[in-house]
């Protein structure tokens, strides 16, 4: 395991990098603009990015650069221009009807986040791990999941919900770089690339949603119930 | 070798057919390619079950892996790609949508190939990206008709299902850094490492990554509360594709759920993983029963049916044994037959009077004395009545459940089911009902295409009901035993 014999320095350095993605995932929870979302998920993927190539240096795991490269491309500059794209596209730029205000969305997040904290408590001392970085680390993926999924719930407009999805999976890819560093290289590459296709998927959607449906507020898509 | 040259040709058929569609530009050629390639496959997944002695084979550098359960599930998948593909001929042709019948065969044969080789996957994370990949290109399928209720319909396919199965990554993540514990930070997470791996995992990491697993494909397999996108992709889909959602998607993304079953079943972790599958299959049917009874459209009516049988399927596993795998088993397998059938009579139906409600559709008999015929037979084998094969699935899965823990489930069920009958025979009741004013045309040609599928799926359903050969019995119940879901 590499979490169990770290430097502090390195377990000082992961953990300020996962609370730092989580602060970004807490941006996107508080703000209504859709281009904050934006910014914010390019820079949660560009220190992903960062904290795998930290990962792969302390934890001597040099197919992580690559990764680490990978993740800046894809999820750091491809994914967000895709998103940027399809915002220009569109002719909203923020969220205009909220379910909650910013700031109680933000309370909510808190509370999953101590959710999540507990879980991560319990996982921890069950594997004898509790003082070192994979409790953190699986705090700031399951919280991250809470935060993408509450994003899901509580946004209406597309773009909101595929960046919501993304939080969902920056998550997951965060945790796995800290917990699970040695998995095949094969599966995270085709992870990403898949990723890739999935926001590709997203764009042409978005594009038939205006054009079939006239609106991509998923308040105004309820023709089908029951 | 046989097996891995018939596996070869099992993907490869679809696959040069996604190709062929692209290229070919013309309909009627992309139409015949799409045909020929899913007769291909089902040749090849016929012969499969017959092959496979009870070991695992693995191709490939061990990242295609064959035994019994996956090859069971391909042929359920396979006979409802063929038999979708003999129906998408006719039925497609009604649409008059024949320049982008080129993209639709093209998708198609990728929905048929990504549903095919999801089963055969020996790496847990490769699995969970080919069924990604059937999410992704079913929604275009979904989306085909580019009318504002399909692009609704398959914008919540593609959000709800991707949401969901990224909590099925976060489970697989963890299943893997449980291993690691066991077997080294780099080790290659096959099924069978991990079932042998299991039993020194940490059982509570192994319990929280299996919640997660179970809910991320259950969302997938559309089990109740996390059906919501299920009931709109099914009847916004062109028919055939509905058919292929419902009959062959369902069962791939199932699979998953119970191979990870088999591992918790290896860690000894007690009831829990279990007692949760019967939990979501009880919500399951109980949600179906209650849509099922105040339905008004008629393909919803068939999604909802096909929730109450996920749930079944999941009841059978969740009681385990030898009785509930094969009797969850036979049912996928009535399940992917009998459900082509109606989604094909629904699509008949809808072209037909122009409607998806149920309640402007009446004199279906008199005005389709062949189709409405079999429908109707469709119709009573669908709500679980002998003396089709879904009764002898249904019942055998009672039959596991008979014990004491899961007892309460089990008359639960059985209300249920007589509930979902009653509702689905009122439905077809008015639908037959011919009011004495009207004086429709009697007998409107169908297409010999639509036709055709409709008895094939109707007559090994029947066969199925009357007869369980000893083989096929056999075959199921070593399943169950290299499953180990002993009931305790």
């Amino acid at each position: 395991m590499l979490v169990q014999h770290l430097s502090p320095i390195a377990s000082s350095l992961f953990s300020l990098l996962a609370i730092a993605c989580l602060l970004l995932s807490f941006v996107m929870l508080g703000s209504r603009w859709l281009n904050n979302y934006l910014y914010a998920f390019a820079a949660e993927s560009w220190i992903i990015a960062v904290l795998s190539a930290a990962v792969g240096f302390y934890g001597n795991y040099p197919e992580l650069y690559l990764i680490a490269i990978l993740t800046l491309l894809f999820r750091g500059l491809l994914l967000p221009y895709l998103v940027w794209r399809i915002i220009r596209r569109l002719d909203v730029d923020r969220e205009i009807h909220l379910f909650l205000q910013p700031s109680t969305s933000l309370i909510v997040g808190a509370l999953f986040v101590m959710l999540a904290l507990s879980v991560s408590f319990r996982i921890a001392a069950e594997l004898h791990l509790q003082l070192t970085v994979a409790t953190l680390a699986l705090t700031v993926m399951l919280s991250m999941k809470l935060i993408g999924f509450l994003i899901l719930a509580l946004r209406h407009e597309a773009v909101s919900q595929i960046l919501g999805l993304l939080v969902l999976e920056n998550g997951i890819f965060l945790g796995s770089q800290i917990l699970v560093p040695g998995m095949p290289l094969l599966i995270e590459m085709v992870i990403l690339f898949d990723l890739l296709i999935i926001v590709a998927c997203f764009g042409v959607l978005v594009g038939y949603l205006m054009t079939h449906a006239g609106t991509t507020s998923s308040l105004d898509l309820k023709r089908l119930v029951g | 070798m046989m097996v891995g040259a018939l596996i070869l040709t099992l993907a490869a058929a679809p696959a040069l057919a996604v190709i062929g569609c692209m290229a070919a530009r013309r309909p009627r050629a992309a139409e015949a390619l799409n045909l020929i390639a899913s007769a291909v496959s089902f040749a090849c997944a016929m012969p499969l079950p017959f092959l496979i002695n009870g070991q695992q084979l693995q191709f490939w550098n061990d990242y295609i892996m064959i035994d019994r359960m996956s090859a069971w599930v391909v042929l359920c998948t396979s006979i409802v790609y063929f038999l979708a593909s003999i129906y998408a001929v006719g039925y497609m042709r009604l649409l008059n949508e024949d320049k982008r019948l080129c993209t639709f065969y093209a998708l198609f044969a990728g929905f048929g190939l990504t549903t095919l080789i999801g089963p055969l996957m020996n790496s847990v994370g490769i699995y969970w990206i080919a069924i990604e990949l059937t999410t992704l290109v079913s929604t275009f399928l979904i989306a085909f008709e580019r009318v504002a209720e399909s692009m609704e319909a398959a914008w919540k396919y593609i959000m709800v299902v991707s949401a969901g199965i990224s909590l099925a990554l976060l489970g697989t993540i963890l299943f893997y850094w449980g291993g690691s514990f066991v077997l080294g930070p780099s080790y290659k997470m096959t099924w069978a490492t991990l079932t042998d791996a299991a039993p020194q995992m940490n059982p509570a990491l192994l319990k929280l990554a299996f919640l997660l697993v179970l809910v991320g494909y259950g969302t997938k397999v559309g089990l109740a509360p996390m059906h919501s996108w299920l009931p709109d992709a099914h009847s916004e889909s062109p028919a055939p594709v509905s058919a292929m959602l419902s009959g062959a998607l369902l069962n791939t993304a199932m699979i998953g759920i119970v191979r990870f079953l088999g591992v918790t079943k290896a860690a000894n972790l007690g009831w829990l993983p279990q007692c949760t599958l019967v939990a979501f299959g009880i919500v399951s049917l109980f949600l179906g029963a209650l849509f099922i009874v105040r339905q008004q459209g008629i393909k919803r009516l068939m999604a909802y049916s096909s929730i109450e049988h996920m749930g079944v399927v999941a009841l059978g596993f969740g009681f385990g044994g030898a009785l509930g795998v094969a009797g969850a088993l036979y049912h996928m397998l009535n399940h992917s037959l009998n459900k082509s059938l109606m989604f094909f009579g629904a699509g008949i139906m809808m072209r037909a009077y122009g409607t998806k409600e149920i309640a402007l559709i009446h004199g279906v008999g008199c005005r389709f004395p062949t189709e409405g015929a079999l429908w109707l037979a469709g119709a009573i084998a669908i709500t679980g009545a002998p003396p089709f094969g879904l009764f002898l699935s249904e019942f055998t899965i009672m039959r596991a459940g008979l014990k004491p823990p899961f007892s309460w489930a089990v008359y639960v069920m059985a209300i249920l089911l007589i509930v979902i009958f009653i509702g689905f025979m009122n439905h077809f009741r008015a639908m037959y009902y011919q009011s004495t004013q009207s004086e429709e045309s009697k007998g409107d040609r169908l297409s010999g295409w639509c036709v055709a599928p409709m008895w094939l799926s109707l007559i090994p359903l029947l066969v199925l009901g009357l007869w369980w050969p000893t083989h096929v019995w056999d075959y199921l119940a070593s399943i169950a035993q290299s499953l180990n879901l002993e009931p305790q």
